[in-house]
């Protein structure tokens, strides 16, 4: 649904996007969880976004930068930006990324350039629901309990959804909107559902007993709930509380929204 | 000073699973009532905004707002003193209470005098001190300091505090109930208030039009100080000040809310003017606010009305517990406060953070906490205080990171162990990630390989193999 609630046909969009789209894969998705990447990018064609990759892209320069090491960002940051300049929109899949491209991408000096990459970059989520306004995956079916969790970034640093702490906000999640027709989903209700993971980037190893107790603190709400997939759109929050998950000997599985958008065959 | 380890205590902390569930249990329970205590005010969010206009209206004419105030107070009778620092402001509580020859002063709680270190000061020079706050006593009897600036033992378990009392007062310690455990102190305190020939409290606010000062309380332990003994004196922080009674309208209604989730405390007690046949002395004190003042990024923070809320919220305080941040503030407000004192001695406390924001979300007079963490930590950078690990690491991560054909080897390299990311991420003390969890296993083909298999006609342009 578009800003006043009407349904717009996916079939308009299909012909009305036009724009150079550029497919940005986080290093940590390129790594460890390319078949993320891969969903990302299967599911924008089924979209028929016409996507490019750039080839030489490595990292937006987030781990530097939330170290306080803004020098040692910098030529990642202008690496980015020669990469992902000529695009209209940048995509990723991940809230976190997109968060520090969008607010926090100063390490390079201003440049109308860098102003373009700030301004071009959407996090899949937002891509598929604010600017290509889509609800329906007619080929994805999903016959799970699922635990939605939405990272700090894309919910208190994007608005992708409400947050607890504004009690008179009205409540919405685009993710979930996404996610809601897909038959046969079921969402579960658990315990403090946007306290952080744990994650935190470079937190999760310098200050790691506390980031894998939040972790663990997590796991044992959704535990209770009777999910049986943790879904975000962030994979940096999975790979964190997957890792919890394996060492504790919890069966919760972990997936990334695209995958489940993409037609997940599970 | 040595560098405070913050992640060090609080691993230490999570060692105790009995306090850290408590404290975890406690402080969700303050954030939930703070959640529900919010949604009944329709107008939550102006107030948020109008309490930020005030403080940011104050703060930007402080000087006209603090010579109103001292002038105000003159008039009613008060005596006000200036402190630049720490040492001026004891100095000046020293030289009250000497030249009186007062041996024994009762304080409520005052998270001024802890920063300047107050109670140790007096003590040394043979005055006794008297916490009559509860939770400030308890940390006073079992020498800690407080772990929370509004229920400084909240970290302690009922039980603890038994156990506690029995060995200070001799009370019962299978007694592990509240209302016994406040009996034990009333008994063992009230003497002690009834004695005293000096009182001292600080302020939650100090009214410029008036001359007053206001303080928030549940035990009435502010007023008995202020009120019981002849001479009474009051520690203001610069940054207490409001313009006007009316204000108080607004910061009221929020700070209760905020902190415990209570619509007001049990005593919003205004003092004006001193007793009869007595003193009454505010003492104004700047103790590195000014120069915080002056601050571009962090300048905000000095809008701080210490409800707290921004330690309930926080999920690594609430499993850290508060003395792990060794400083006066801890917390989200505390990271961004405490480098103000000492840069060196708290320059890690910015990375005890995840940066998640819900500590801005809450915060009753809108102060971007979690912004200005992330600032902090720039300036650690900037003032060589990044540990040399994490620097080299990041050294490394940035020159790999640029350079598309080195990004590539490591992201590529067929052994998991010089993968790029578990340097980059974990960088020298590679099995942290490890202690609680399992590290992620890269998978046999990169993103980047994989298109290239699937997709490479039309692809962009690569330098990178």
């Amino acid at each position: 649904m578009n800003n006043s609630g009407v349904l717009v046909s996916q079939e308009s969009h299909r012909h009305s996007l036009r724009s150079k789209v550029a497919l940005m894969i986080p290093c940590y998705i390129d790594v460890f969880y390319p078949h993320v990447g891969v969903a990302t990018l299967e599911l924008l064609e089924k979209l028929k976004v016409d996507v490019v990759y750039p080839f030489d892209q490595t990292c937006c320069g987030q781990p530097m930068a939330n170290s306080g090491c803004f020098e040692e960002a910098q030529a990642t940051e202008e690496l980015f930006i020669r990469n992902f300049s000529a695009f209209d929109y940048i995509v990723t899949p991940s809230g976190s990324c997109t968060h520090h491209l969008r607010h926090k991408f100063t390490a390079a000096p201003d440049s109308p350039e860098r102003r373009k990459v700030s301004a071009s970059v959407y996090d899949l989520v937002e891509f598929l629901h604010d600017v290509l306004q889509i609800r329906e995956f007619p080929w994805a079916k999903f016959q799970h309990n699922v635990a939605l969790h939405t990272s700090c970034s894309a919910m208190r640093g994007l608005g992708l959804a409400s947050m607890s702490e504004r009690v008179h906000d009205p409540k919405f999640s685009k993710p979930k909107n996404l996610l809601e027709h897909i038959p046969g989903i079921q969402f579960v209700d658990f315990e403090r559902p946007d306290e952080c993971c744990g994650f935190g980037g470079t937190f999760s190893v310098t200050e790691e007993a506390v980031a894998a107790k939040m972790g663990y603190d997590k796991l044992e709400f959704i535990g209770k709930s009777g999910a049986d997939y943790i879904v975000s759109s962030d994979m940096s929050c999975l790979m964190h509380l997957q890792g919890c998950a394996h060492r504790l000997g919890t069966d919760v599985k972990f997936l990334h929204i695209a995958q489940i958008l993409n037609g997940a065959a599970q | 000073m040595t560098v405070v380890d913050q992640a060090k205590n609080a691993a230490e902390f999570l060692n105790d699973r009995t306090h850290e569930e408590h404290l975890d249990r406690l402080m969700w329970m303050l954030r939930t009532r703070r959640d529900e205590a919010a949604s009944r005010v329709a107008e939550w969010e102006q107030l948020r905004d109008l309490a930020s206009a005030i403080k940011e209206h104050t703060l930007s004419n402080l000087a006209h707002y603090l010579e109103m105030f001292e002038s105000r107070a003159q008039a009613n009778g008060v005596t006000v003193h200036w402190a630049q620092d720490a040492h001026e402001h004891n100095q000046i509580v020293y030289q009250l209470l000497s030249d009186r020859k007062v041996d024994l002063l009762i304080k409520s709680k005052s998270m001024l005098t802890e920063e300047c270190d107050t109670r140790p000061f007096l003590e040394t020079r043979g005055i006794r001190v008297c916490e009559t706050d509860l939770g400030e006593r308890i940390q006073q009897l079992d020498d800690e300091p407080p772990s929370h600036i509004v229920g400084p033992a909240w970290h302690k378990t009922t039980q603890d505090v038994a156990n506690l009392f029995a060995r200070v007062y001799g009370s019962d310690k299978e007694k592990a109930d509240a209302v016994y455990l406040a009996g034990v102190m009333r008994k063992n305190t009230r003497p002690l208030i009834e004695q005293a020939k000096a009182g001292m409290t600080g302020a939650n606010f100090a009214v410029a039009e008036t001359g007053a000062v206001v303080t928030v309380t549940n035990e009435g332990n502010a007023d008995l100080s202020g009120n019981v003994p002849e001479l009474r004196i009051c520690s203001v922080g610069l940054e207490k000040i409001i313009p006007k009674n009316e204000h108080l309208a607004v910061f009221i209604r929020l700070l209760t809310r905020s902190a415990t989730g209570n619509s007001i405390t049990q005593y919003t007690s205004h003092f004006r003017a001193p007793r009869q046949n007595g003193e009454m002395h505010i003492i104004l004190v700047d103790n590195g606010r000014s120069s915080r003042l002056g601050m571009e990024k962090f300048w905000r923070s000095l809008k701080c009305i210490r409800c707290a809320a921004c330690m309930n919220t926080c999920p690594v305080y609430r499993r850290s517990g508060g003395l792990s941040y060794g400083a006066t503030y801890m917390g989200p407000i505390g990271i961004i406060m405490m480098p103000t004192f000492d840069v060196r001695r708290y320059s890690e406390l910015p990375f005890s953070s995840t940066l998640n924001g819900s500590c801005s979300n809450v915060c009753p007079v809108k102060i971007d906490i979690h912004e200005q963490i992330y600032g902090w930590r720039e300036v650690m950078e900037e003032k060589h205080q990044i540990k040399f690990l994490k620097k080299e690491a990041m050294i490394v991560a940035g020159k790999v990171l640029s350079d598309p054909r080195l990004y590539r080897i490591a992201a590529s390299s067929a052994e998991p162990s010089l993968k790029l990311l578990p340097r980059f991420a974990i960088y020298n003390h590679l099995n942290a990630w490890g202690w609680h969890r399992d590290i992620p296993q890269p998978a046999k083909e990169t993103f980047h390989d994989w298109y290239r298999k699937h997709r490479s006609e039309g692809a962009g342009q690569e330098i990178g193999s």
